[in-house]
């Protein structure tokens, strides 16, 4: 049967991944594309497995086991071929020898560009081609997903940079106070500066580590909101320090008296995780309210001049200026 | 409309005429939006606004902007890779040719959100084909004639295109097959990545 041309040409045509062998192993014929694949010299004739290395299942290395292994998937190298594995079936013809047909399976793309193959090297039923479409239209179509992703990640960042919330207390930022004390004052509004500096805060990282300290901040920033009212601006502006912005003319005992009271509720202990943290808070103050004709930044300055006394004078205290 | 489409649009003008062109284009236009997204959806109307704006822009007309567009799909450099995918339906441009109906089957497999007119393609005889093309919004068929034409040239066959413009609610295209094998076309090899 395998001696007679038009079974040749047959299964050239709808297998020409396949190798036809004799009793014995040897090569009868084999199909065009796999043809291809094998070095120029000892194709017909030649012993099947001095072409082709039985991987899977082992011990597959003379026509016995082939013919005990036949039907089943068996995992195959080429020889003379590094690296390039196939997947293949042995159908044994009785008396005559058999059919090994081969196939890339998931290799198809390595095979197809190592050994130039066309379309026209595979069967029409094949789905090879269908394969190697689907593998360039999905790397494609996720191509251009990632470029939407690295897009969509730097409009986030740029979000982020021109945000004015401080994420970790959901404050305003700094960001948000260069953006509107100039604009209060600008407007005539009376306007009270109060820079909160924390005291011992370094401690409380340094002792019980950073979700600690985060915790604290959290805390603050809690207490900074419950003590000022809803139109004033509370923000933090740097990793211990905060800034108060007390919008309309409050007097100032009116102010002393929050200071003090913000002071006092910082330094109530702060429970973490069984732990204790205790920090305090010093004040400096600044004010335009009284026709001091301060812009954004001197007034900025002034109020920077006052925490630095609270804190000479010693910690947890407030200054005017 | 699904984003591929209105990118294509914004690619064509900006890949031929700059970035600057598509900008000041869309400012024009009075758009909110010069970015278009492939894979986001957009406003049906907002395409054609898109084709109105570049038609007038370019002074030329709508049908012809289309074919441009199909023609700059399949043959500028940045958008390679639609030409390889197209390039799998067939070996010749016949076999192409009888692919065209799986096309928009194929363009789901890889972008499972996207529809493409529904094509047709009838051969009246061996040199003489009729793609009639079904959308919801005709002028698909004008870039179907640019794309034609340019992979023709791609597969090396010469041929005649003519759009009849649209009968019974579907665009008409003859394709007259003059020659399979006019030019050594260019080279397609099925394991070269494009991306």
């Amino acid at each position: 049967m395998l001696h007679d041309r038009d079974i040749a040409q047959l299964l050239a045509r709808l297998c020409p991944m396949h190798l036809a062998v004799d009793e014995q192993g040897r090569v009868m014929h084999i199909g065009p594309t796999l043809a291809k694949l094998l070095p120029d010299k000892r194709k017909e004739d030649a012993c099947l497995f001095d072409l082709i290395e039985v991987r899977r299942p082992s011990g597959v290395c003379d026509m016995n086991a082939l013919l005990a292994r036949q039907r089943q998937k068996l995992s195959l190298r080429l020889r003379g071929h590094g690296g390039h594995a196939f997947k293949g079936v042995f159908v044994a013809v009785p008396g005559q020898g058999g059919i090994l047909d081969l196939s890339f399976g998931i290799a198809i793309m390595d095979g197809v560009r190592d050994f130039e193959l066309s379309a026209s090297d595979f069967a029409v039923t094949d789905l090879a081609i269908e394969m190697l479409y689907l593998i360039e239209a999905k790397s494609a179509a996720m191509e251009v997903s990632r470029k939407l992703n690295q897009r969509l990640q730097g409009a986030k960042i740029a979000a982020e940079e021109q945000a004015f919330t401080d994420t970790l207390t959901g404050l305003k930022n700094r960001r948000a106070v260069d953006h509107v004390l100039p604009r209060l004052i600008d407007r005539g509004e009376a306007v009270t500066l109060m820079q909160v500096d924390l005291d011992f805060f370094k401690a409380v990282n340094d002792t019980h580590g950073h979700p600690a300290g985060d915790h604290v901040l959290q805390s603050v920033a809690h207490v900074l909101v419950q003590e000022t009212r809803q139109g004033d601006c509370v923000a933090r502006v740097g990793g211990d320090e905060f800034v108060i912005i007390l919008v309309g003319e409050v007097d100032e005992a009116a102010v002393a008296h929050i200071a003090q009271r913000l002071i006092e509720r910082i330094e109530a202990p702060i429970r973490w995780r069984g732990d204790t943290c205790e920090i305090s808070a010093s004040i400096g103050i600044a004010t335009n309210a009284f026709g001091s004709g301060d812009t954004g930044e001197t007034l900025w300055a002034r109020a920077d001049t006052a925490l630095y006394a609270a804190k000479n004078g010693g910690r947890g205290r407030f200054r005017m200026a | 409309m699904h984003g591929l489409i209105n990118r294509a649009i914004q690619c064509f003008v900006q890949d031929n005429y700059g970035f600057d062109r598509w900008q000041s284009m869309c400012f024009a236009a009075g758009l909110d939006e010069v970015e278009f997204e492939a894979m986001l959806h957009y406003e049906d109307e907002l395409t054609d606004q898109l084709l109105d704006m570049v038609s007038a822009a370019l002074k030329s007309p709508r049908d012809t902007v289309l074919e441009d567009i199909g023609t700059y799909l399949v043959s500028h450099p940045n958008v390679e890779a639609l030409r390889r995918l197209l390039r799998f339906g067939g070996e010749t441009f016949v076999d192409f040719l009888n692919s065209l109906e799986e096309l928009p089957d194929r363009a789901r497999l890889a972008v499972d959100d996207l529809v493409l007119p529904q094509l047709d393609v009838r051969e009246v005889d061996p040199h003489h084909f009729r793609l009639t093309c079904r959308f919801p919004r005709p002028g698909f068929g004008h870039v179907a004639v640019g794309i034609l034409r340019t992979l023709a040239d791609d597969y090396g066959a010469l041929v005649f295109l003519e759009h009849n413009g649209v009968l019974a609610g579907a665009e008409e295209i003859d394709i007259t097959l003059i020659e399979t094998a006019f030019a050594k076309g260019r080279s397609f090899e099925i394991g070269a990545r494009a991306v």
